[in-house]
């Protein structure tokens, strides 16, 4: 065999290499998590974790259910806020701008993209703890340290703003000018041309978006962890401080050694958060597989 | 006025409501940056070290955190562009096939969406097994797994995006799949992949989450790879709330270098990105 030969032939082993390695590390993840959660799962039911509003590590109790409704409510308030607030801003970037503004708000955007998450949880517990505490709560006559749901919400939707409005103006300039001339030309003004035609060519990006949106903001732990509060009791109202699944794992880190089960309670959450990342991902695939057979064009 | 023209100028308006919005929240962040960042840098930020216990201690600046974020990102970021690349290139279809490359894509796509809290914790496990603690090692392995998917994902992306006419020019004369691999294609699509690795690199810099339980906090400059080292993400998220108004300067500090560094990496890739392109063959 010749040098290149030879040389194609290592070069593409360790390329196979990396590549096993890579989806490997996928199912070691899963396996890893499941193996070191499996310690509470048999002491515990999982109806039993997941429903019990207990949780009190150092008497053993690990309810997950306040945690769980924490994080659907902090995730889906940031998301009714960012959904709507992004695809308008989309809409105006993409169909209304004149070329000038367009050019200018791109590298923002980008700008907004690349913030890191801590700094967005100084800022927010800056800014916004504040503004609720001061200004918000007494308004509904709640007292708030401002450490709440809300403040974590709208810090999240802060922080999806970018990724749903760049994946929107970008799938948005992509569909056929023709398409908006034919709406336009049979007398259709242009809110009706972005409503009937362009948000149905668009709606498997739009839909993408989103779900990227919903990760980002699931998933989010030291913004959230800086401003929610920390405490695992469903909160009475949004001026109330809660617990989300991913901000629990970084307050609980300093203690769970201490306690047993502690760590596999922990392990669990991380695992929750693994498969529900993983169901959104390939519900994403099938969802714009059929979206694509449905609204393409 | 005709109920079609209202409707159009109401969304307008909500439009124009969005994007304000949207906007002044990035002006309330970076004021907010300038502002308490800016009063708080002062050359010692820059020449010492934090001192005397990391949460009360008075005094002292932010080196090892500058440094420690340094030695973490760019380690991880070389090792993840390393493996990004084999993995990108192996993913196109002379290498795989296109079935097995589309799972391999969709794992991909997962493993980025995965909190970065969960490969901080997945590597915890990792260090208590293999029996190490908090290290510079620990830290930049978690980042590594971090950026991996970014980085590859976008690599195969421009990948993709190279004309196969140019890669059967390359094969026509005689070279092998991996010399056409590694000196057409990569070439071609060099302005990707330089995007995709300082993107990566970016990401790294800023999150916290996953150096939290692997990289430790300490006061000193990292000597050796299992020493415990302070990062600027994870020196915000432990002195931000620290009583002393002291203390609350370093996180400050720490956060207006942060926002810097990350700003000048989406600058630089810009400028590459740009003047990559010309080389590229249309």
């Amino acid at each position: 065999m010749n040098k290149r030969k030879l040389r194609d032939f290592i070069g593409t082993k360790l390329m196979l290499i990396a590549t096993v390695f890579v989806s490997l590390l996928f199912f070691v993840i899963f396996l890893i998590l499941l193996y070191k959660s499996m310690f509470i799962l048999e002491t515990q039911s999982i109806s039993e974790l997941l429903l019990s509003s207990l949780w009190n590590p150092e008497k053993g109790e690990f309810g997950l259910y306040p945690i769980i409704m924490g994080t659907i409510v902090v995730t889906g308030i940031s998301l009714l806020i960012a959904v709507p607030i992004s695809l308008l801003s989309a809409v105006y970037i993409s169909e209304y701008a004149p070329g000038k503004i367009r050019r200018v708000i791109r590298p923002f955007l980008d700008v907004l993209a690349g913030v890191p998450s801590v700094v967005y949880g100084l800022c927010a517990f800056l800014f916004l703890v504040p503004l609720v505490k001061d200004v918000i709560a007494p308004w509904f006559g709640i007292e708030s340290t401002g450490l709440c749901v809300l403040t974590a919400s709208v810090t999240l939707s802060v922080m999806v703003f970018p990724i749903i409005i760049s994946l929107c103006v970008e799938s948005f300039s992509a569909i056929p000018i023709e398409l908006k001339e034919a709406s336009l030309s049979v007398g259709a003004t242009k809110w009706e041309t972005v409503k009937k035609v362009i948000f149905r060519a668009s709606a498997p990006s739009i839909i993408s978006a989103i779900l990227l949106g919903f990760g980002r903001a699931f998933g989010e732990t030291i913004a959230v962890n800086m401003v929610v509060g920390g405490i695992p009791r469903i909160p009475s109202s949004l001026l109330h401080p809660g617990q989300t699944l991913a901000s629990l794992i970084a307050s609980a880190y300093g203690e769970m050694m201490s306690v047993p089960l502690y760590e596999s309670a922990l392990m669990l959450v991380a695992l929750i958060l693994f498969v529900v990342v993983l169901l959104f991902n390939v519900l994403g695939v099938v969802v714009l597989r059929r979206a694509k057979r449905r609204w393409g064009y | 006025m005709n109920r079609r023209v209202l409707e159009e100028k109401i969304f307008k308006t909500l439009m124009l409501a969005s994007v304000f919005i949207v906007m002044g929240s990035l002006v309330i962040i970076i004021g907010l940056v300038i502002f308490n960042g800016g009063s708080s840098l002062t050359i010692e930020m820059f020449t010492q070290t934090s001192s005397g216990g990391y949460y009360l201690g008075r005094g002292g600046g932010i080196l090892n955190a500058i440094l420690g974020s340094l030695f973490l990102a760019l380690p991880a970021t070389a090792l993840a562009c390393l493996i990004g690349l084999g993995i990108a290139l192996y993913l196109q279809k002379e290498f795989t096939h296109p079935k097995v490359s589309g799972f391999i894509r969709l794992s991909l796509d997962i493993l980025w969406g995965i909190p970065s809290i969960v490969y901080g914790i997945f590597c915890l496990m990792i260090m208590v097994f293999i029996g190490i603690g908090t290290s510079l090692l620990a830290g930049i392995i978690a980042l590594t797994l971090l950026e991996i998917p970014i980085i590859t994902r976008y690599m195969d992306e421009s990948i993709k995006m190279v004309p196969i006419e140019l890669k059967e020019g390359a094969y026509s004369l005689g070279s092998t799949k991996f010399e056409t691999a590694v000196k057409v294609v990569r070439r071609q699509a060099l302005p990707g992949i330089i995007a995709g690795v300082l993107l990566g690199l970016g990401r790294g810099i800023g999150d916290a989450a996953s150096i939290l339980f692997t990289a430790g906090f300490s006061d000193r400059i990292p000597e050796s790879l299992f020493d415990s080292t302070a990062a600027l993400p994870t020196m915000i998220y432990h002195l931000y709330a620290s009583p002393y108004p002291l203390v609350r300067q370093r996180a400050y500090a720490a956060a207006f270098i942060l926002v810097v560094i990350v700003l000048s990496i989406s600058i630089v890739s810009r400028a590459l990105s740009k003047r990559y392109t010309k080389y590229v063959i249309p």
